[in-house]
């Protein structure tokens, strides 16, 4: 028996429209169009087993793989069942989900098989297996998505399945139904004015599609995190699929893909995506998680420093952040009561020779801990509007307070490295309180952009100043 | 026509384990029992009303989730299997209720001019989600009660807390004018837990209670941070704390139900009755009644 392959993956969109009203938008249409397109692709690739990982199938003990031969009902959207019903009969392959399920056991993951009457099969698979296996002539799997699972149980998942793949000789088509962007519109609309519902997410899903289409499966999974933050509604962990799907293309880079088609769908986006594992001769992986074959056991519920936190807030809750230190003490060290506490083990400033080498300074409050102008986001990472002068103005005033802890003042600054989260929105702002206070002074600055700091400021300065006489 | 009456509200959570463990003839799975403490909680819920007349039961479940408004079921009778996706071993249930079409269309019309995005369901085929369906059976095991049953609108997770609570309270407030406006009397229930942090491994027997536990103590204390405020009548107070107690308790009432129920009764100063409370796989269940028809002078 030669050893089985993966001959081609998918990805699909997972509401009822293409199934049950094409006509009634072109967008539709097309995506139907596509999804008829890559039936006859499947049947033209000889694939004799369908793998579908759906995201509309949730689970919470591990992951859960269909495993009745002959699931039988009809479907109903919870939204969209104006649209009308799906009666559905599929053809699954139970022997393939049994030993599929057993590898997902050598491999550390929790897994189990269903085989229930009246099961309900979700929107995403049953689109899916009405539309690419329309007279059920392919066997196929589906496999739920865990809702706690992150990055290395999703892509232990699809190893396990891939030895099951490559041991019985199989000649698979692996299919990952999903949403782009998932965002809806929230009220019922016109099918003729459908669109997607933000230029943003418009955009995010051309960026994944074109990397789609040049084939860069790894690195769409490696940037699924960014892309959940950005244009995925908050609800499951991450946009776990494409996880899947590289880890069942052996997480290569250089496959070659085509975008069939790309429509909104209420808002959403959808889209069906071949990806052929003919090597497209291009694309070396950008980013280098690690790669993982064994799950390590059960994942940590809440770790223990989460736990802590958690009981913390449950008892009064209160704003989050870094732990705060003492700052270290040492020979040269050079420490001031009057500064806020350093986030990690070193002092204010240290003194060598001439000179003083402060630590960055920020603007929070000695003391308090607050700080001038507001945080720059809240303790959910949620953005908020603060005051970038309020805090260049507090970071100066702290870096005094170091100065005069020392014994000198604000006079005596040489040199001065700026950090900015923000260049666009603050670098006016800052340069104009620099210019009414360390500008009369007249030291060297440079000034950067850089993605965070540890605590929520946007300004933060690194200072060397002349080192007061020592007495 | 005499004023409409809501008799209680209660907070009913619908953990499919409940009724595995009681082995009622409409579900298939058998146990050998497990979470006692929490089914004579529902018995204890259902003997403070056995007494009480009313003629419909109001319900909103997180499991019928919609992201395209607020869905009301909207056909006489439903009949179907439940079989619920994530435990399918423990619950598979043969269900037949009856909604009451009158009331629900009162409650749809002026949320609809409320301004908020509402739509009736009336595809015969829809299955009922498991959620409606175990809280439906322990709170009435013989469904002689009509329905109103009404989706969650996951506006939490498009939105956020604050959002999702506004317009819950809103559709809390067209609930109560449709009911009172309705002479009709009412139960308004919602389904859900509290904290709502699951294990993610079911041991070989799934009602082995010596694996039954809250998982950490945080969600404890938010529990019962929660029950407290319940039973010294402090209403506003979950009101004013459900965005901290949804995200750090990963609270079920991110569906929106428990927002909707304080509003349906009208943000009740009066203390809540608690019938029970105890762990499902970790997750925290409260089983509370807040005795309305004791309390007429609040509602006036
Ligand atoms: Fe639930």
């Amino acid at each position: 028996m030669t050893e089985g392959s993966i001959v081609g993956s998918f990805i699909v969109p997972v509401h009822p429209h293409t199934v049950l009203a094409p006509e009634q938008n072109e967008g539709w249409q097309r995506l139907r169009d596509a999804f008829d397109e890559a039936a006859q692709r499947i049947k033209d690739a000889d694939a004799d087993l369908l793998i579908i990982y759906s995201t509309t199938w949730p689970s919470i003990i591990g992951h859960q793989i269909q495993a009745d031969p002959n699931p039988e009902w009809v479907m109903v959207d919870n939204d969209f069942h104006d649209l009308g019903s799906i009666p559905y009969s599929f053809n699954i392959d139970a022997d393939f989900a049994h030993a599929w399920n057993e590898a997902n056991e050598k491999r550390g993951l929790k897994s189990r098989t269903v085989n229930y009457t009246g099961f309900p099969i979700d929107v995403g698979s049953v689109v899916a297996l009405k539309l690419l296996n329309p007279d059920n002539a392919i066997p196929a799997v589906i496999v739920s998505s865990n809702v706690y699972a992150n990055r290395s149980e999703t892509t232990v998942l699809a190893k396990s399945c891939l030895d099951v793949i490559k041991a019985t000789g199989r000649k698979a088509v692996a299919i990952t139904a999903m949403s782009l962007s998932n965002r809806m519109f929230t009220a019922p609309i016109d099918p003729k004015d459908d669109r997607i519902h933000s230029l943003k997410d418009d955009e995010w899903n051309r960026k994944i599609l074109e990397f789609l289409g040049e084939g860069r499966m790894e690195d769409v999974g490696q940037l699924s995190r960014t892309i959940h933050k950005q244009i995925r509604v908050q609800k499951v962990v991450a946009f776990k699929p494409m996880w899947w799907l590289s880890g069942m293309n052996d997480n290569r880079n250089n496959l070659s893909g085509e975008v069939l088609a790309y429509e909104a769908i209420h808002g959403a986006g959808g889209a069906v995506v071949h990806l052929d594992p003919t090597p497209s001769g291009a694309g070396d992986k950008e980013y280098d998680e690690d790669d993982v074959e064994f799950y390590s056991g059960e994942r940590n519920v809440l770790d223990a420093e989460e736990e802590q936190e958690l009981i913390e807030e449950a008892k009064k809750p209160t704003s989050g952040g870094p732990e705060l230190w003492e700052p270290t003490t040492g020979e040269h060290s050079v420490n001031s009561e009057a500064a806020p506490k350093p986030v990690g083990m070193y002092p204010h400033a240290r003194k060598v020779g001439d000179l003083l080498y402060l630590s960055g300074v920020g603007p929070r409050q000695p003391g308090t801990n607050a700080i001038p102008g507001g945080p720059i986001c809240d303790e959910n990472g949620k953005a908020l509007d603060y005051d970038i002068k309020a805090q260049t103005k507090a970071v100066v005033d702290n870096i005094t307070r170091i100065l005069e802890e020392a014994g000198g003042s604000i006079e005596d600054v040489l040199d001065v490295t700026s950090f900015l989260v923000d260049m666009d929105r603050d670098f006016s702002g800052y340069n104009e309180v620099w210019a009414e206070t360390l500008g009369k002074v007249g030291p060297t600055r440079t000034t950067l952009a850089i993605r965070a700091l540890p605590t929520p400021i946007a300004v933060e300065m690194k200072v060397i100043a002349k080192a007061p006489p020592t007495e | 026509m005499t004023q409409g009456e809501i008799v209680a509200g209660c907070l009913a959570p619908h953990p499919p384990h409940l009724v595995y463990a009681e082995n009622p003839p409409q579900n298939e799975p058998v146990a050998e029992g497990g979470w006692e403490q929490l089914r004579w909680g529902y018995e204890r819920l259902r003997d403070s009303l056995k007494d009480v007349e009313y003629d419909a039961i109001v319900l909103l479940s997180p499991h019928w989730q919609t992201y395209v408004g607020t869905h009301f079921l909207g056909l006489p009778n439903f009949k179907s299997l439940s079989v619920d996706p994530v435990f399918p071993n423990l619950f598979r249930y043969h269900y037949d209720l009856n909604i009451d079409v009158d009331l629900t269309s009162k409650i749809h019309d002026k949320a609809a001019e409320a301004g908020l995005a509402v739509k009736m369901m009336e595809n015969p085929d829809f299955r009922v989600d498991y959620g409606t369906i175990t809280t439906g059976h322990m709170f009435n095991p013989a469904w002689d009660k009509p329905l109103v049953v009404i989706s969650s609108n996951r506006s939490r997770d498009y939105y956020s807390v604050e959002v999702m609570q506004e317009m819950m309270i809103e559709l809390g407030k067209v609930t109560r004018e449709a009911i009172l406006e309705s002479g009709k009397k009412v139960v308004v229930i919602a389904s859900n837990s509290l904290s709502h942090r699951h294990f993610t491994t079911e041991s070989a027997i799934p009602e082995d209670m010596s694996k039954e536990h809250i998982t950490s103590h945080a969600m404890h204390l938010w529990d019962m941070r929660m029950i407290n405020y319940f039973r010294t009548g402090q209403a506003q107070r979950i009101l004013d704390e459900m965005p901290e107690f949804t995200e750090q308790a990963i609270a079920e009432s991110d569906g929106g139900g428990l927002s909707w129920l304080l509003s349906t009764l009208d943000t009740p100063s009066y203390p809540a009755t608690l019938h029970g409370y105890g762990t499902i796989i970790g997750t925290g269940n409260a089983i509370v009644e807040w005795p309305e028809r004791d309390h007429k002078e609040a509602k006036q």
